[in-house]
């Protein structure tokens, strides 16, 4: 269950896409979540879906296992859609009682749930096809000129990287409480909501505890290699745009343009 | 109590670039009580076979039966898995969570649905088979206890729940020398008083020697020695191979007996040694 949720894991791998830089991916990653907002019709998600599959294609990223990720959303996106449906005014389709749905309300949950998909499997595909390191690496570079005005930037970019790094880490923490407690005969399947809410108590006090214990031990161990933050640290390996960056630039600046166009339609 | 897997198999997440085999037809029987040891190298899938056998994880393929019903098939109740077989996990003392250290022990007797009255009796008898003390202890957060007396009471909160078979990984990992001789005493004695049957996990030769009626050796997946200690420490090379080594008394003996040539020993223990190396010199 807690394996499915493949936001923010890394699939290895050494495409076209893999390969670019990973400012190049978090730039293009926020664009897209941009012109995703711009879309105003069918034609431009039509256009987006398009794009975001040839991206999936060419990244060798099995599409199965980035719509598993989906599941773990699927609520967050049903709860949307249902929202949309009932909550917008307009010409009405269906009605009961205190319930209606309207035209204006389909066209709107649609939007608001492939938008909603799209999104996520966009940010999932970067995180998907960067290793963490470098998606910190990128990050601390694009943020370095907002140091000036007193941004920490090599601060951020390392409690991300921290973040991310733990990601893993405590899920499978969390993974071997429950089973510790599944052992112990503890349910979390069954029953009311109250009673599974309950139920959540035996995971996550032993999962606060050890997360505490995991920060105290990841500070001891910085502290005993004598970090002592960003100012003066050089790096082994400095990242370098290269031409499929180009290529990948041009390309996303196509395709906002296609979108942009498509408004009109 | 019999405990039967038949071509057990278990492969870690399939579809990623990174799956693992982590049993690849794993077949074994237990039948009647005694302490069976398991070792095996990291990754071996010890750990996975273990959480099998207490219905936590189900078989890409195989089965598993309990006193002759399957639990691996269609319909399974995991609570009666649970009554039958307890799983102490390594670490246990990382999933303590309740206030006191009786309310803690008296989850999972209160997960199986046992009469409150009977839990309290369920409770000191579990805290004091670990040895701790019933009336010191109770009340106390176990968060307060050393490391030693958390891990005995987290290993209680599974014995209270009073199971038939007693699966422990690793008990005594990351323990001081005393506590570490506790539990091992612990666990000798708890299962010569209940006649239970004991599976226990370890990467410490000296305490597979000494507990275990029986060996169960894994190696990438597959069980690659069974049999009695002795049989199975006398294959001291294909142990190495696998990342394994023999006790240090065992490894004692071999050294000695190279050096001096009429001396032979198959001591485990010290103890042997020290009995073997005794009457070698008395003649």
């Amino acid at each position: 269950m807690i394996r499915d949720i493949t936001l923010g894991q890394y699939y290895p791998g050494n495409s076209v896409i893999h390969r670019l830089d990973a400012r190049t991916k978090i730039i293009a990653t926020l664009l897209y979540i941009v012109v995703l907002f711009m879309v105003k019709n069918f034609w431009g998600f039509l256009i987006a879906a398009a794009f975001m599959f040839a991206i999936i294609e060419f990244s060798r990223v099995p599409v199965r296992f980035i719509f598993r990720g989906l599941t773990a959303v699927f609520l967050i996106i049903a709860f949307t859609f249902v929202i949309n449906l009932f909550m917008v005014d307009g010409r009405v389709l269906w009605e009961w009682k205190f319930l209606s749905i309207t035209y204006e309300g389909v066209s709107r949950a649609f939007f608001m749930a492939v938008r909603l998909v799209l999104l996520i499997i966009g940010s999932s595909l970067m995180t998907l096809t960067t290793k963490p390191i470098e998606l910190t690496d990128g990050l601390e570079k694009l943020l370095k000129p907002f140091s000036k005005i007193g941004l920490p930037s090599h601060e951020i970019a390392l409690m991300m990287t921290i973040a991310l790094r733990f990601i893993p880490t405590l899920m499978e923490e969390t993974d071997k409480i429950i089973k510790a407690q599944q052992a112990r005969g503890a349910d979390f399947e069954s029953g009311n909501l109250l009673y599974r809410a309950k139920a959540l108590i035996p995971i996550l006090i032993p999962l606060f505890i050890n997360s505490f214990r995991i920060a105290q031990d990841l500070a001891l161990a910085m502290e005993a290699r004598c970090y002592h933050g960003g100012s003066g640290r050089t790096r082994m390996n400095e990242i370098k745009f290269h031409r499929g960056d180009v290529i990948a630039a041009l390309l996303m600046a196509v395709f906002t343009g296609i979108i942009v166009l498509s408004r009109s339609l | 109590m019999r405990i039967e897997a038949r071509n057990l198999k278990y492969t870690y997440s399939p579809d990623m670039p990174g799956s693992a085999t982590a049993l690849d037809g794993v077949s074994f029987c237990v039948d009647g009580a005694g302490i069976v040891g398991i070792i095996g190298h990291t990754g071996s899938g010890k750990s996975t076979l273990l959480q099998h056998l207490n219905g936590l994880i189900a078989p890409t393929s195989g089965d598993i039966f309990i006193d002759g019903e399957c639990i691996t098939g269609g319909k399974r109740n995991l609570t009666d898995i649970r009554r039958k077989i307890g799983l102490v996990f390594q670490y246990p003392e990382y999933q303590l969570f309740e206030e006191s250290v009786a309310a803690d022990v008296a989850f999972g007797p209160k997960n199986l649905g046992v009469k409150s009255d009977e839990i309290e009796d369920r409770v000191r008898r579990a805290i004091e088979v670990v040895g701790l003390d019933y009336e010191d202890v109770k009340d106390k957060s176990p968060f307060e206890l050393s490391g030693g007396m958390k891990r005995r009471a987290a290993i209680a909160g599974v014995i209270a729940m009073e199971p038939e078979v007693l699966m422990l990984d690793e008990p005594t990992a990351g323990l001081d020398p005393a506590a570490h001789r506790d539990i091992l005493a612990m666990i000798k004695r708890m299962q010569r008083e209940m006649e239970m049957i004991i599976l226990f996990v370890s990467h410490n030769m000296a305490d597979i020697a000494e507990l275990s009626d029986r060996v169960i050796v894994m190696s990438e997946g597959k069980i690659a020695m069974d049999g009695t200690p002795r049989e199975v420490f006398a294959e001291r090379e294909r142990l190495t191979e696998m990342g394994l080594s023999l006790p240090l008394a065992g490894k004692l003996g071999l050294e000695i007996s190279e050096r001096l040539k009429d001396f032979a020993t198959e001591a485990l223990s010290i103890d042997e040694l020290a009995g073997d190396i005794e009457r070698y010199i008395k003649g």
